[in-house]
């Protein structure tokens, strides 16, 4: 299954066997520990409230019942494990995935190369970067490497899903493999280029596991900022009693400690990770994987995407589109004399020819086996075949005149207009000719991907430039930028100018994506903000990247933004929410607090809540379930639509920040009823 | 309300608002050096200025540099005072033979000049010579007004230039601010209020008979000056006891109105300077409507309260038009009112009636004005830097929503930024909750409150809320002059001021240092009605939010209690 394609279907497959909530629900408790609950500030601090409101439930206390400090001490425990129960399921989701190609890694042996040049077993966990070990066929490969002898075909549906084996060979732009894929022909040597814990693998687990989990920068920031308020409101707390005091009255500890919990941003600070997670999670299905958070929030800012024109706007090869034959040569004479001249070319040009033909004029073909393939070659730059005394050949126009030994001049005058023609629209044309005689051009055309033209519209809106980067010349690059709606074109490309053309980007201050797998991409991949390796792509591309998609497809470089775009909405969504809801809770308990110092303070009671005590515990009660309530929207993310800055501000305002004013109002009224009517309150 | 009121109310308005662009645009060109009319006569004033001081003018410093230079200069300055005070006998111009302040008030008062408060526990015309008025403390209004600019300056500097290290020069900024903006307009504030019978004058103090046959002792000295200064540079600090409900500092309608507008003409005007320092004035416009908002919603409220009858009086009777006590009936409730609200919406603290007689909830209005960390214009400079810090936690809270790490004008906010912004978040909770909350915790200072109940729990709310904001007014009826609250509010003040002043210097230096990001339509909006909206909403919250419960023990207990049950 290719995941990447699916998404979908692949988010929506339960995994097999048990529902993930059910380890979630005693991970939650796990994660008490408060070594662990450390990394989440807001939540230790309910944790230790908790611990503190636990105390005092065995201490009689004036003024508070013991039923009702049960209860405000139970709540705040349920507030502490719903956050645990959030950051749980999102690690479930993604780990669910990972825990399968953990399993396989287990136990593994590799055979590594001693220094006499012998091998020796060792256990694949203990390789170091720069081992080299021998990789049979069947075998799996021991780890992340790079391979420096041999050519064998491996089979890397465990991390990419495809189940097709591709070659790996030394050299080129061909030679990384990944760890846990099998070897399923001939051998490789491969030198290890990760350290125990550092593979794709561990970097994967490292994205979904709360524990290991490196925050991103802005997630950083934010903590900062909700521990300057859970600090300020402390602050509020803590010297509410002196001033209660002076006003004559005394505060129960229990009730300042429900509200020290309401007031600091639990909302946002028990989701906070959850929301991490399940963004990396996103990633982690569409099969690419982030080095750090870091790059996946710079994705969220990109304002430039430099891509490659080719497999990425056009199909990686050009098509047969059209032919144009010589006069005096009938179109059926010039179809099979194509057809017959590509019928052995298995390059993908070759393939679209004879596919082309094939619907157009089906015609017998000789069996393979009956030709003389004659293959393609630096000298003759020609191909073809020779068949029943015939000799069928095709290739670029300068090659096939050769060929005939003709001169430019010697080319009809309809076909040589035919010929510019097609170079002027960014195609290649091809001359097919049989046993001498010119029968005709063919064009092959860069073909535009379907639907890439309306993702550049959609980018636009989100204010993203999209410039295609081609070897091609300037002409051909403009015609097919044309055709496919980018913003600017980077024609003749090499290394770099595509460097150059980063930094030129960056000195505006502007953040560039852009994906590569050459060796020589990897300057420009470690320059830019956000730079995508494809898997099958060279080891010098995939250290310099900070993130590898392992389909090695180029455009999940859009869904990457999208991906860093919905995190940053979600974040930002739940922390107006969460503080928002403040308001609200001040209602509730404020004039609960003051009831027995100013009883005329009850006129701040707007929602008429029934007791202090009631309005306490429900205000408590509310803050809990509301983290619960919004588990499945810090899971899926907020969606995002392409819309300009203030449409979207306009919108979210709306719903998170006039939405976190109003839902505690109406849900603590509720909660105030429910407990009133069962008696608990 | 008469039409008079409203048309005092639009008035003052205008008289404040309508110069703000221009006078904003020359801030920024004699800030940034560039020749205007004043230059031929200022300008050989600054070089000799420069010579003196051995600065060079051309040499820029670094974040760490300018703040050092501003904290070694207050701090002379602050040592200065406080030994002028104490050794105030033995100085020149003392005709009334004033004795030293003891050493505790002479500390307080020094660190509330040198920081722009102007809070004084004690009474012009009784405890200072002229000595200590015109050279210690008017000195200071002057340069501690500058000071609040030049940190504005090196903010704006720090938004607008790009990868840069420096923020400019200290010394500059300070003399350019004190010589080009304040004397100037001090100069014709002092000559119209001298017109309007605003004594000045060295002379002694004048014995006069009275009706009932008693003497009187009036007092005289170079007050206009004083008065224009302490408006201009929302300083506060009157020259007499009662402030501005005195007759010789506010001898008329005209000169009332003159002192309203002008304490919120330079902070007005410093938000278009801001506008010229990024080159984007829709962003001034953004700020001053968000300020101009708060300011209407203060006044609205507050002139509401006062125009209310008062439930106790109900069943007595009298005719009840509005709540006359504790206002000076030269000038009514609307002047009193609009002088309350825009006093502590501009850390000015001059104060033209006594607050203590407020009714609640405009009482809670100008302690609200304060709790926001004087945004609403706020002091010459400081509230314009406040506000900013304010935008940029509106910025950094809602600006992830629109798909984006947060940026203001280009300049990302990152962990350093934040963390430098929760500082500030924490000076106003610091200065008047805990030190508050210390106040009524150990026995002895809560002596100095004068009222029962919720209404005395606010004059101390407000001591210390006026110290920390560095507004400087005082709430009336609190016995501020003893060593606990001397000290105490001592520590608000400089906790005030340079809890604000370092983060914002640091801050400045770290957003010059980034790259700009270009702004376009995706950006984070920063103008606009629904950034002000969010801006305001944004300042409330948080205001609201670190004090209601304690705003519900005072001021509010207080409202309910006059009007529960009605």
């Amino acid at each position: 299954m290719n995941v990447h394609t699916q998404p979908a279907t692949a988010a929506a497959a339960p995994a097999p066997g048990k529902p993930l909530w059910q380890p979630a629900l005693v991970q939650a408790f796990v994660k008490l520990d408060p070594r662990q609950l450390m990394r989440s500030p807001i939540m230790f601090v309910v944790e230790l409230t908790a611990v503190f409101t636990t105390v005092l439930c065995f201490l009689p206390q004036a003024g508070v019942s013991t039923a009702v400090a049960v209860q405000i001490t139970l709540w705040l425990w349920f507030t502490v494990l719903f956050a645990n129960f959030a950051e749980a399921l999102a690690e479930g989701r993604g780990k669910a995935r990972v825990d399968s190609l953990k399993g396989v890694g287990q136990d593994l042996m590799a055979r590594r190369q001693t220094a006499d040049g012998l091998f020796e077993m060792v256990p694949a966990v203990g390789l170091r970067k720069g081992d080299v070990v021998r990789v049979e066929a069947g075998e799996l490969i021991p780890g992340d490497g790079e391979v420096i002898q041999g050519i064998a075909a491996v089979n890397e549906a465990a991390i990419t899903g495809e189940s097709a084996p591709v070659i790996r060979e030394s050299g080129g732009d061909r030679s990384a493999v990944t760890g846990n894929t099998q070897v399923v022909s001939d051998w490789l040597l491969v030198r290890i280029t990760t350290n125990p814990g550092e593979s794709t693998l561990d970097r994967m687990i490292a994205l979904v596991e709360g524990a290991k989990r490196q925050k991103t920068p802005n997630e950083v920031a934010l903590d900062i900022l909700l521990i300057g308020l859970t600090l300020i409101f402390l602050l509020v707390v803590v010297t509410l009693q002196p001033f209660a005091r002076y006003s004559g009255g005394n505060l129960p500890m229990l009730y300042l400690a429900a509200l020290l919990v309401t007031l600091i941003p639990t909302t946002i600070g028990g989701l906070l990770s959850a929301i991490g997670i399940a963004g990396m999670d996103r990633l982690v299905r569409l099969n690419v994987i982030a080095k750090s958070g870091r790059a996946v929030e710079a994705a969220g800012d990109v304002h430039t995407l430099l891509l490659d024109k080719t497999g990425t706007i056009t199909f990686g090869n050009r098509r047969c589109s059209a032919m144009y034959a010589a006069s005096g040569i009938t179109a059926k004479q010039l179809a099979e004399g194509a057809l017959l001249a590509s019928l052995v070319d298995d390059t993908p040009e070759g393939k679209s020819i004879v596919e082309y033909l094939r619907a157009l004029h089906p015609m017998s073909e000789p069996a393979r086996g009956a030709v003389t393939p004659v293959t393609f070659s630096a000298e003759t730059r020609l191909s073809g075949i020779d068949w029943d005394g015939h000799i069928y050949r095709k290739g670029a126009v300068d090659a096939v005149l050769r060929f005939l030994g003709l001169s430019r001049s010697h080319l009809p005058d309809v076909l040589a207009r035919e010929i510019d023609r097609i170079a002027k629209d960014g195609g290649t044309p091809l001359l097919v000719c049989a046993d001498g005689q010119l029968l005709g051009a063919i064009h092959l055309k860069d073909v535009v991907k379907p639907g890439i033209r309306e993702r550049f519209a959609e980018l636009r809106k989100l204010g993203i430039r999209t410039v295609m980067v081609t070897g091609d010349n300037p002409l051909t690059a403009a015609a097919i930028a044309a055709e496919a709606g980018v913003d600017d074109v980077l024609a003749e490309a090499t290394p770099e100018k595509k460097l150059a053309r980063i930094r030129e980007e960056q000195a505006d201050g502007k953040l560039v994506a852009m994906c590569g797998d050459g060796a020589n991409d990897a300057p420009a991949l470690a320059q830019a903000d956000v730079g995508m390796a494809m898997n099958d792509g060279t080891q010098a591309a995939r250290e310099a990247a900070n993130l590898v998609d392992l389909d090695s497809d180029p455009t999940k470089l859009l869904d990457v933004v999208q991906v860093g775009k919905e995190l940053l909405v979600t974040r930002g969504a739940l922390t107006t929410f969460s503080i928002a809801n403040d308001v609200a809770k001040y209602f509730a308990i404020l004039p609960a607090l003051f009831a027995s110092v100013y009883p005329q303070l009850d006129a701040l009671n707007v929602m008429g809540l029934h007791s202090p005590q009631s309005a306490i515990l429900s205000a408590i009660v509310f803050n809990a379930l509301i983290i619960v309530v919004l588990i499945p929207l810090a899971l899926r993310g907020v969606r995002i639509q392409a819309a300009n800055a203030s449409q979207l501000l306009r919108r979210n305002l709306l719903i998170y920040g006039l939405g976190g004013l109003i839902v505690p109002f109406v849900g603590i009224k509720l909660i105030d009823m429910a407990l009133t009517a069962v008696g608990l309150a | 309300m008469s039409t008079t009121d409203g048309l005092l109310i639009v008035l003052f308005l205008a008289l404040f608002l309508a110069p703000a662009p221009l006078l904003g645009r020359f801030f920024y060109r004699v800030l940034e050096g560039e020749r205007t009319w004043l230059t031929p006569v200022l300008r050989p004033l600054e070089r000799v200025s420069y010579r003196l001081g051995g600065i060079d003018s051309r040499q820029e410093q670094r974040w760490q540099q300018y703040a050092l230079a501003l904290l070694m200069f207050n701090l002379v300055g602050l040592l200065a005072l406080f030994l002028m005070l104490l050794l105030q006998a033995y100085l020149p111009l003392n005709p009334q033979q004033l004795p030293g302040l003891e050493w505790t008030l002479a500390l307080n008062t020094a660190i509330s000049f040198v920081t722009n408060t102007n809070w004084q526990a004690y009474s012009g015309e009784g405890t200072l010579s002229y000595f200590s008025q015109m050279v210690g403390l008017g000195v200071q209004n002057f340069v501690s007004a500058a000071t609040g600019i030049a940190v504005l300056v090196a903010l704006s500097r720090g938004l607008s230039r790009r990868s840069a290290e420096a923020l400019g020069n200290f010394w500059v900024d300070l003399t350019r601010a004190t010589l080009y903006i304040l004397l100037p307009l001090s100069l014709v504030l002092a000559v119209l209020l001298i017109w309007q019978g605003v004594p000045q004058t060295f002379s002694a103090y004048i014995d006069a008979q009275t009706v009932q046959g008693g003497t009187q002792a009036l007092p005289l000295g170079p007050a206009a000056s004083q008065i224009a200064i302490k408006q201009l540079g929302t300083n506060g600090g009157g020259f007499f006891g009662a402030n501005s409900a005195h007759p010789f500092e506010n001898p008329t309608a005209l000169s009332n109105l003159l002192e309203m507008v002008s304490l919120l003409l330079i902070p007005a005007a410093l938000v278009f300077t801001f506008g010229h320092y990024v080159k984007d004035l829709r962003q001034s416009r953004a700020i001053l409507a968000c300020m101009l908002g708060l300011l209407l919603i203060g006044i609205g409220v507050s002139l509401w309260a006062e125009w209310q009858n008062n439930p106790a009086l109900a069943s007595l009777a009298v005719e009840q038009g509005a709540s006359l006590e504790g206002k000076e009936s030269r000038f009514g409730i609307t002047a009193s009112v609009l002088w309350s609200v825009a006093t502590t919406a501009a850390s000015n603290g001059s104060v033209n009636a006594m607050h203590d007689s407020l009714s609640p909830l405009s009482g809670l209005v100008a302690l609200f004005n304060m709790m926001l960390g004087e945004v609403v214009f706020g002091g010459v400079g400081a509230g314009l830097y406040g506000m900013l810090l304010n935008v940029l936690i509106a910025v950094f809270l809602a600006g992830l929503m629109v798909g984006r790490t947060p940026e203001y004008l280009g300049k990302k906010l990152e962990a350093r930024e934040v963390r430098l912004l929760v500082v500030t978040l924490l000076v106003m909770p610091l200065g008047v909750l805990v030190l508050g909350a210390l106040a009524v915790s150990v026995p002895g200072p809560a002596l100095a409150i004068s009222n029962p109940g919720p209404h005395g729990f606010s004059q101390l709310l407000y001591a210390y809320t006026s110290a920390t904001a560095n507004n400087g007014s005082a709430f009336g009826g609190f016995g501020a002059n003893m060593p606990f609250h001397n000290l105490m509010q001592g520590l608000a003040m400089l906790l005030g001021r340079y809890g604000y002043i370092l983060p914002v210097l640091a801050i400045a230096g770290s957003l010059a240092a980034k790259r700009t990001v270009p702004q376009g339509p995706n950006s984070f909006p920063t103008h606009g009605p629904l950034f002000v909206t969010l801006l305001t909403l944004t300042i409330l919250l948080v205001g609201g939010l670190t004090f209601l419960p304690t705003l519900a023990l005072g001021p509010m207990a207080d409202q309910l209690t006059l009007f529960g049950g009605h």
